[in-house]
């Protein structure tokens, strides 16, 4: 039930880890806004701040290739957009500013995501009097989610396995049905969740 | 869709993530009062849906494949404040778990797919269901809302994205449509047949009970439309007068452009958008197209105000 994908690393013990939750996410979004904010010419800046980030990645003892091979999913998007922003005067200094203030921030909120647990950032969000509502739907969300990936992977799996040769229509046909079946048995999920909940008090 | 830290500045951040606070803060709110206890498990299950129904790929040309956003099927399933705070969950999970969509261009997200792609949609789906109101106009009505509220949303990103100065409109407006008016073909069909697949095996997560439907719906749509049309005037007229009328290319093309514009039939009060005496183009195009979207505000509020009238008649 562990998912490769989801917060890998984010259970690890190192002095990374050990830092309150919420001031994690206050460094991470402190870094993401001036990132944001700060003139590209600033080049100190960025030097320092990717320096920074290194720093922690080796300190929390994430691995660099797994940090490298995340960060690569970005570059698709920043490359179409760079492309996209060559089309006007100064162009080049546009793309330039793009790839690097994006592949920072994206850094930072790698980073983030895997040195800080979710219900740590849950907790956090709490004390800071966002919503209730909001605060139990995304909790139930992360409890949940891993058990509905497990599900709708395992329903591509039996259709995949009992379908030879797919045509495409087909094919949309079945993805569009898992996604229905797997609203279904999220429904009938729910429901027994509450009667669960609902028997220990819950409210 | 899902736009990365760095590609917007701060006051385009800073602006959406106003309105799309509005819009959650509205929902929660309904959510609040309206919401039975019983269905609370509910919408973090939803949440978790929308996240796995992600993953499921469908093939699309060349070998690339494509996946369901899920907003306008949420919200018709659940209703458009549901649609708005689940696929804002989904969003935020996403950005603090995956680190997939900034943290500060969050609120830009929300906006596009939570408030134009799920509540938005929600409203294209409640318009066509006025005019079709048998069995299949249903699927028709979910077909054109996944597909509508799919391209808005690319056009808004496109025009958040050049009124950062990231990305010139001239380029950001076609290349976001055009894919997007294919990728759109893909959710509506998806979210079609998946709506006919619920249809099938449940029926009664989709029935329309009139007494089902809460009252403050239309109150809640109009709430929704202020919002989606503040962000289309901020972000998206101020490039209008960059964006040829079709019929004005043609024209042009033609080389009848100034007969045709000899005489007009009936002067519009707003010609082109711009509107004499005033010395900033861009401040003029933004007052314009303010009037323009009030007029068209109108003509929505009129729209919610029958819808809301007819709940309550059958209620």
């Amino acid at each position: 039930m562990r998912h490769e994908y989801i917060d890998r690393y984010a259970r690890l013990d190192s002095p990374v880890h050990r830092l309150p939750p919420g001031l994690k996410l206050a460094i991470a979004l402190a870094l993401v806004i001036s990132t944001v904010m700060v003139p590209i010419s600033a080049i100190p800046y960025f030097a320092a701040c990717a320096l920074l980030l290194l720093i922690v990645i080796f300190l929390a003892h994430l691995p660099f290739r797994f940090v490298a091979l995340r960060l690569l999913t970005l570059e698709p998007l920043a490359g179409g957009v760079g492309i996209l922003a060559l089309m006007q005067h100064d162009g080049l200094l546009m793309l330039i500013r793009i790839l690097v203030k994006s592949n920072l921030c994206l850094l930072t909120m790698i980073v983030l995501s895997n040195t800080t647990p979710f219900d740590g950032i849950l907790g956090v969000l709490r004390s800071l009097r966002v919503p209730q509502l909001l605060v139990t739907v995304l909790a139930l969300m992360y409890r949940y989610v891993f058990l509905l990936i497990d599900q709708s992977e395992r329903m591509t799996r039996a259709r995949k396995s009992r379908t030879f040769a797919p045509r495409r229509g087909g094919r949309w046909k079945t993805a569009a049905g898992i996604v229905g079946q797997l609203f279904i048995r999220s429904t009938e999920r729910a429901e027994r969740i509450y009667a669960a909940m609902s028997a220990r008090g819950w409210r | 869709m899902h736009i990365p830290d760095g590609f917007l500045d701060l006051k385009t951040a800073v602006a959406t993530g106003v309105l799309s606070a509005a819009a959650v803060g509205i929902s929660l709110r309904r959510l609040n009062g309206s919401l039975p206890r019983k269905k609370v498990p509910l919408m973090g299950l939803a949440g978790a849906f929308v996240f796995a129904a992600q993953m499921v790929n469908f093939p699309v040309a060349g070998g690339t494949s494509g996946h369901l956003m899920g907003g306008v099927l949420v919200a018709v399933l659940l209703g458009p404040a549901a649609g708005v705070v689940v696929i804002t969950s989904v969003l935020i999970v996403q950005c603090l778990l995956f680190a997939d969509g900034g943290i500060v261009a969050l609120g830009a997200n929300v906006f596009n797919m939570g408030v134009i792609g799920s509540a938005g949609g929600y409203a294209i789906y409640r318009g066509v269901r006025l005019v079709f109101r048998n069995e299949r106009g249903r699927y028709l009505a979910v077909v054109l809302a996944a597909w509508g509220s799919t391209v808005l949303a690319a056009v808004c990103c496109a025009g958040e994205l050049a009124w950062s100065g990231t990305v010139p409109w001239t380029s950001a407006f076609p290349a976001m449509t055009n894919v997007h008016m294919l990728i759109a073909i893909g959710e509506a069909v998806i979210s079609s047949l998946a709506y006919s697949a619920i249809a099938a095996a449940r029926p009664d997560l989709v029935a329309e009970n009139p007494r089902s439907a809460p009252v403050h719906e239309g109150r809640d749509l109009l709430l929704y439309g202020a919002l989606i049309t503040a962000g289309v005037v901020l972000f998206i007229s101020p490039f209008a007068s960059r964006w040829p009328d079709g019929l004005e290319a043609v024209a042009a093309k033609l080389g009848f452009e100034s007969t045709a514009i000899a005489r007009p039939l009936v002067t519009s009060p707003l010609d082109g958008y711009t509107i004499p005496g005033l010395g900033s183009p861009v401040a003029a195009t933004v007052i314009a197209g303010l009037a323009g979207t009030c007029i068209v505000f109108a003509g929505g509020f009129l729209l919610a105000r029958l819808l809301a009238g007819r709940s309550r008649h059958e209620a």
